[in-house]
């Protein structure tokens, strides 16, 4: 099979993604959880410029530079800072034990390739075989905000989300319009802002950053 | 004109109260900014109706009889609610509860949470529509923990969480609907537009949009509190202050409900089929019966009307999702009179909480004896919520059943009985904290009453007769839906 150079670049970023994403769900430390999660800012913004150049999409360089400057450089600039501050550095400990959470997460790539299966059959993008990749991407980041106890951890998690999700956009339509994506960077940034905030109320009150503090309201 | 003023009146006052927000005449400020900006709502709404639909501003907003009504509702109920907060606030802070600075925070966020919501039912963008919906959550996650109590953090961080999680399943449906769109319209700015949507609604691609809908449906009706997405919502309801209760539950709801309907209007359009409908009568009724049946477990106040909204945001999706010029007359009605009687009950709740001194029912007896305002305020409320004949929710709901008997008749007994659970369910709580022997204090500051008892004689007006127009103007926003 002969694919022009730029759709090879692509794939491979888009197993890059996929690799991260796994990454990211073994991972115990805090520390590397962020430069992974900057590392894999890095991998989207570079791949959204490779879609940029072979679809003559300008629009898309802008996503690609608000990528780099939002998820590489000043959100984890925020994370670091925060974990400094807040001085949770140590180990993650996961509800479920990793081998689990592997093969579950194997289970949901396998899933997610079934889901996007009919929708890139439809996509007329150079990107449509990594759809998939970017719906596994999508349900990675949420297992790993179900099994992770500590509250940073959720928080990246959600953000690794949010990743996955502007890759589906990506290599479905060749992103959002314009108004719409500096929306959700506004609404990303404002909601790591208010997360900040929120681990120093939590960390005040509890002394701790570990969420099952935040299991007593239950039904009786 | 009027447009521009009822997005920038709030959107100024949030940040006019960023700054001003912890002084003396905040409240009042706060009040004058929803008043202006209902003010501004009525003008549009006049003009709405005279004139037809509008489209402004190279298509970006987008304003017809549907989200007009609602407009008018979120600019009421959000002025009455500045009114209540008023005396409640400084109560308040008078008990030390609040801190100056958290103030600023709470009038800076309840103009901002007018703005996000106004703007999601006015923007013709569906792209927008959810970055305000976000935009909303993010506003009022910082309010449900405005006490920095631990149960108030849980709950916030919940909200947070799950709501984030939901939005996100809407997002990926947004990108969806728009992968759709843009076979159709071409790549670019109108592609995500409302109304061109809505125009070449049959020609998009169908296992698509099915597949939005179940994602739109899912993230929104995270929102909304559907069951099985409901878990945040009683919590959040119970630990934030008062007034914020009142608007989420009857505003934020709406809006998130409101987004939903939007949603299936595309996708019956493109489906032809009633899958959208299906769904949403499924979530519908499960939220009803599951939350009627959960009413009799709740010992805190503000939790057990937080079940009742679930209960009634379940009823509105079931009447949306069921469809027809009747279900939806009686869902949009149910609408206004449910956002009106609830966050008449959570005025009145909030005073007698304040009162009692606590939020759990077994402390609080007998209001009638110490503010018989606030106990007759509190069981009229709960009647009319309940469904009793002379208010608007028996109107309401007597319609809805009636469509529901013609449309889908295995449906009315659930819904019978999950109505019938609830009145025992919340009468026999309501009942003795009105009517017992009396425990409560004097407060600070005179409680604000007018709200409460505004909002009821609407409602009870609604009841009995429903003026023309307006039942004219329901008819439109019914066919608009479908």
């Amino acid at each position: 099979m002969n694919l022009p150079l730029s759709s090879q670049l692509i794939n491979l970023f888009a197993a890059l993604l996929l690799l991260l994403a796994f990454a990211m769900l073994t991972q115990r430390r805090i520390l590397s959880l962020i430069n992974l999660f900057a590392l894999q800012g890095f991998v989207l913004a570079l791949s959204t410029g490779v879609v940029a150049y072979s679809t003559q999409q300008t629009h898309l360089y802008y996503s690609a530079l608000l990528t780099l400057i939002l998820k590489v450089l000043l959100l984890p600039w925020i994370l670091h800072r925060l974990i400094r501050a807040l001085n949770v550095r140590w180990d993650v400990e996961t509800l479920i034990d990793i081998p689990a959470t592997m093969l579950i997460g194997i289970v949901l790539v396998i899933f997610a390739f079934n889901l996007a299966a009919p929708i890139s059959q439809i996509a007329g993008t150079i990107t449509k075989s990594t759809l998939g990749i970017a719906t596994a991407c999508i349900l990675l980041s949420f297992l790993m905000m179900i099994t992770r106890r500590k509250a940073v951890s959720q928080v990246i998690g959600f953000l690794a989300m949010e990743n996955g999700l502007f890759f589906a956009a990506t290599s479905a339509t060749y992103g959002m319009p314009m108004v719409v994506e500096l929306g959700i960077a506004l609404d990303v940034l404002v909601g790591t802002f208010i997360f900040g905030v929120f681990f120093f109320h939590i960390r005040e009150t509890f002394e701790s950053l570990d969420i099952h503090h935040l299991e007593k309201l239950k039904e009786h | 004109m009027e447009l521009l003023l009822v997005l920038g009146v709030p959107f100024a006052g949030g940040i006019v109260l960023a700054f001003w927000g912890h002084r003396r005449f905040a409240p009042e400020l706060n009040s004058g900014m929803s008043l202006l900006t209902l003010l501004a709502a009525a003008g549009l709404t006049t003009r709405i109706i005279a004139d037809g639909p509008i489209l402004v501003w190279n298509e970006t907003f987008f304003v017809d009889s549907f989200n007009v009504f609602l407009v008018a509702l979120t600019a009421f109920v959000a002025f009455t609610t500045s009114l209540f907060s008023r005396p409640y606030m400084r109560i308040e802070a008078h008990t030390g509860r609040l801190s100056p600075d958290r103030l600023r925070l709470y009038h800076s966020m309840f103009q901002m949470f007018s703005f996000t919501m106004l703007l999601a039912l006015l923007t013709n963008n569906v792209g927008i529509l959810w970055v305000a919906m976000e935009a909303a959550t993010l506003t009022t996650v910082l309010l449900v923990s405005l006490y920095r109590t631990p149960a108030s953090l849980e709950a916030a961080w919940k909200y947070f969480i799950l709501c984030g999680v939901g939005i996100a399943q809407a997002l990926f449906g947004t990108i969806l609907l728009y992968f759709a769109a843009e076979k159709v319209l071409g790549s670019g700015g109108t592609a995500l537009l409302w109304t061109h949507l809505n125009e070449v609604k049959g020609a998009l691609e169908p296992t698509v949009l099915g597949l939005a809908f179940v994602f739109l449906l899912v993230g929104y009706g995270t929102k909304v509190g559907l069951v099985p997405l409901h878990n945040w919502l009683p919590d959040a309801h119970a630990e934030g202050p008062t007034p914020i209760s009142a608007v989420l539950s009857g505003l934020l709801l709406n809006v998130a409900l409101y987004a939903v309907v939007r949603a299936k209007v595309l996708v019956d359009g493109a489906l032809g089929t009633h899958f959208a409908g299906n769904l949403m009568m499924g979530f519908g009724l499960l939220s009803v019966v599951v939350a009627a049946f959960l009413l009799s477990r709740q010992k805190d106040i503000k939790r057990l009307f937080a079940y009742s909204s679930i209960e009634h945001m379940g009823l509105m999706t079931f009447a949306f999702g069921m469809g027809g010029a009747l279900a939806t007359f009686a869902g949009l009605l149910h609408m206004t009179v449910h956002s009106l009687t609830k966050s008449a009950i959570f005025f009145a709740v909030g005073h007698a909480a304040q009162k009692s001194g606590t939020q759990i029912m077994a402390d609080i007896r007998g209001l009638i004896e110490s503010n018989p305002t606030i106990g007759w305020g509190l069981m009229i409320g709960s009647l009319a919520i309940l469904g009793m004949p002379p208010f608007g929710v028996f109107t309401s709901e007597f319609m809805l059943l009636t469509a529901a008997m013609h449309q889908q008749p295995w449906a009315t007994p659930f819904l019978l009985a999950a109505l019938g659970v609830a009145f025992a369910a919340i009468f026999g709580k309501v009942q003795p904290m009105v009517f017992g022997t009396a425990t409560a204090k004097r407060l600070p500051h005179p409680p604000a009453l007018i709200p409460v008892f505004a909002h009821l004689a609407i409602v009870l007006l609604l009841g009995l007769y429903i003026p023309p127009y307006l039942a004219g103007w329901y008819r439109q926003a019914a066919a608009l839906i479908g």
